[in-house]
């Protein structure tokens, strides 16, 4: 079966405002070479810290921005190549679900002229058909039919995004991107959403771009994950492998920050404590002593795996079986202390 | 690390009966229905629940900044003053200086336009009465005790200059600056990463330990709250619906919100498609509360006298207490639901 989406080699570098007048502008780069596929009706989670490129990557995914370098094609064709008239019909296949429901919406709009814009933008739809087709999204995402004729403010957190979930379904899109579609709601609300994006998926197939930064999220609702660390995917597996048998040290550090329900972690905690700050310290001073430029991996000065090799070259993501491929020189080694792993997520989980 | 129990001296904080009435434009809404709780010094208490709940007003309240016209009533004492009968001038001097409040958002918390010596500095100069020289010296000591790298270079850097973790860092060497008897976090890190969020906990319990103060935590995870608090609230639509030692509110699960709260959250291990339970319904707005249990239109253990009466506080075991007239039911179905199950296995998975 051949992927829904097919991201090669993407690279996006922003220039800054220069500091002074006769210096040269900063260079962000923002993505340095990411590459995955995704099949349809799968789930693909993105994870990754602010500014690893999680949004970058979504927003060139949408062609909301063109890429440095790379291409991104959606069911074989590159969007970024299309005119501007192609790439409007494209969109029908590619929707977008937003993190903050209260910004998202209009609120001077009717609530059936919110979710039935995007069949307006196509101009494919009749106009008494457009309102029909936003109530009955409406109603398949748990609201009401009769809600189209209501404002967003009429709305909590939790409602508003399955608005924002029916005007992205509306076209019956191929590929929904979500960026952070539960971070802003409250603990019981989200899992309403969660399991209603899963639901939807079952019933209508759907794909998706997972963007979290929320570990225990994307391991429910996503079949495979890339881990992004500063523009690159340091790793990518099924959320089993990754949470199991992490071969990058970075995915094992965001594995082990998660805190966990339970009071037993807090003697543990305390234990610790010394020793994680003085560590987080003397990381954070040493990260600014290497130059970001360097050649070696970027997160060899927080890794306590880090030889001299990882300083001088940076690692390319290898295939380490089972789909599972890490950007690691000691990806091996990190996989082979899955007992030490394991002890050292113990110490610290209940 | 004990809990705090017999004979004590007078407690260093002490809340009875706290309400709070804000002025809306729908008319006064009751933003805390009767909040009580005492804090020693070195003890550390978490606020756990989801927007609107109360917990942000509470943290207002103790630091005397409720908005203008809220209607406060019961007893708020340190070291048995009381506070709610104190004028502005009196506030002034006891905010930074005996209590101290980190925020959620370090962007605004921090004046953009002053750099970030001057800004821990003017505390000190305000209730210390130190010189320029003197402050600003204090100021660099406070900078490498939150472990902010490079901290004498960074004195005259200006918040934009910084991360998000490391302005979250200078919002709490300004806490810190005098030497507070109580230190109130509220969500110091929602607007983190989680490994950023775990190296600011870590310094936030650090420094509470080094300085035997009083730590008020705030949050909405329950992650967070069972690693780094010894007793913890439960609070819902203004109320405080279970409270005791983190352990045994863990342990029981007594109120059917807390249990609720707890089978919603999304953990690492679960398998994929698992659906979450929901609370179902959504959290009230705090002026169309009912006149019983403010959870009881969310219950599924209601009966027609939830509804009726404010539930009363009923002791679970000693010092652990939750609001529930069904709480022998409640108690059996946490029993059911333990969490211990679902934790077996996200250890087992790591």
């Amino acid at each position: 079966m051949s992927a829904l989406l097919q991201v090669d080699g993407l690279v996006k570098h922003y220039r800054l405002p220069r500091q002074r007048l006769l210096t040269a502008a900063p260079l962000v780069q923002a993505l340095q070479g990411v590459s995955f596929s995704l099949r349809a009706g799968r789930s693909l989670g993105v994870v990754g810290e602010s500014g690893s490129g999680k949004s970058t990557l979504a927003r060139l995914v949408m062609a909301l921005e063109s890429p440095t370098a790379g291409s991104v094609r959606l069911a074989g064709r590159d969007l970024h190549t299309l005119d501007a008239a192609a790439l409007r019909r494209a969109r029908a296949d590619l929707q977008m679900v937003f993190q903050d429901p209260f910004g998202s919406l209009d609120p001077r709009q009717t609530v059936g002229r919110i979710v039935a814009e995007p069949l307006a933008a196509q101009g494919s739809t009749p106009r008494a058909e457009q309102l029909d087709r936003a109530a009955a999204m409406l109603d398949a995402v748990g609201l009401r039919a009769s809600d189209v004729s209501k404002y967003p403010h009429e709305f909590s957190g939790g409602q508003r995004q399955r608005i924002a979930i029916a005007r992205a379904l509306v076209t019956h899109p191929k590929l929904i991107v979500a960026d952070e579609p539960v971070s802003a709601l409250d603990v019981s609300v989200q899992a309403q959403v969660l399991n209603l994006m899963q639901d939807l998926q079952d019933k209508l197939g759907v794909t998706y771009l997972f963007i979290s930064h929320d570990l225990a999220v994307v391991d429910l609702v996503c079949d495979e994950l890339i881990v992004l660390y500063q523009g690159r995917v340091v790793e990518q597996g099924t959320p089993e492998q990754l949470f199991i048998a992490a071969a990058h040290p970075y995915t094992r550090a965001l594995i082990s920050a998660v805190p966990r329900a339970h009071p037993a972690a807090q003697a543990d905690a305390a234990r610790r404590l010394r020793a994680v700050v003085q560590a987080a310290a003397a990381a954070a001073v040493a990260a600014e002593a290497e130059s970001p430029s360097g050649a070696g991996c970027a997160f060899a000065p927080r890794c306590r795996w880090a030889q001299p090799i990882c300083l001088q070259a940076a690692p390319a993501l290898r295939p380490l079986g089972d789909g599972q491929a890490a950007a690691c020189h000691r990806a091996e080694e990190v996989l082979a202390d899955r007992h030490a792993g394991a002890a050292e997520s113990a110490s610290i989980s209940p | 690390m004990s809990v705090a129990s017999g004979q004590l001296p007078a407690p260093l904080l002490e809340v009875q009966n706290l309400r709070v009435s804000l002025n809306t434009t729908r008319g006064p809404a009751e933003a805390l229905r009767g909040v009580s709780f005492s804090l020693q010094r070195g003890q550390t208490l978490g606020l756990i629940g989801e927007s609107g709940c109360g917990k942000s007003i509470t943290a207002l309240a103790l630091m005397g900044l409720l908005p203008e016209g809220a209607q406060v009533s019961g007893t708020l004492r340190l070291d048995g003053r009381d506070l709610l009968a104190l004028g502005e001038d009196d506030w002034c001097r006891l905010r930074g200086n005996r209590l101290a409040m980190v925020f959620q958002e370090p962007m605004t918390a921090l004046n953009p336009l002053h750099p970030i010596g001057r800004q821990i500095a003017e505390p000190l100069r305000l209730h210390k009465g130190l010189d320029a020289g003197a402050a600003r010296a204090e100021a660099l000591r406070l900078l490498q005790r939150v472990q902010l790298p490079q901290a004498a270079q960074r004195l005259d850097a200006y918040p934009h200059q910084l991360s998000g973790g490391q302005r979250q860092r200078v919002v709490i060497a300004i806490a810190l600056a005098c030497g507070p008897d109580v230190l109130i976090a509220d969500e110091p890190t929602t607007a983190l990463d989680v490994t950023i969020q775990r190296e600011v906990l870590d310094l936030i319990a650090l420094l509470v330990a080094e300085d035997g103060m009083a730590l008020l935590l705030i949050s909405h995870d329950l992650g967070v709250m069972a690693e780094n608090v010894q007793r913890m609230l439960v609070m819902y639509g203004g109320a405080v619906v279970e409270s005791g030692p983190t352990e045994a509110v863990f342990a029981r699960l007594a109120h059917p919100y807390t249990r609720g709260l707890f089978a919603a959250r999304p953990r690492l291990g679960l398998p994929r498609g698992h659906r979450l339970a929901t609370i179902p319904g959504r959290v009230p707005e705090l002026i169309d509360l009912p006149a019983g249990c403010g959870f009881a239109e969310r219950c599924t253990l209601a009966q027609p006298a939830c509804r009726s009466a404010a539930p009363p506080l009923l002791a679970v075991a000693p010092e652990h207490h939750a609001r529930c007239i069904r709480l022998d039911a409640s108690l059996a179905a946490s029993l059911g639901a333990s969490p211990d199950a679902a934790l077996v296995a996200t250890v087992g998975a790591l």
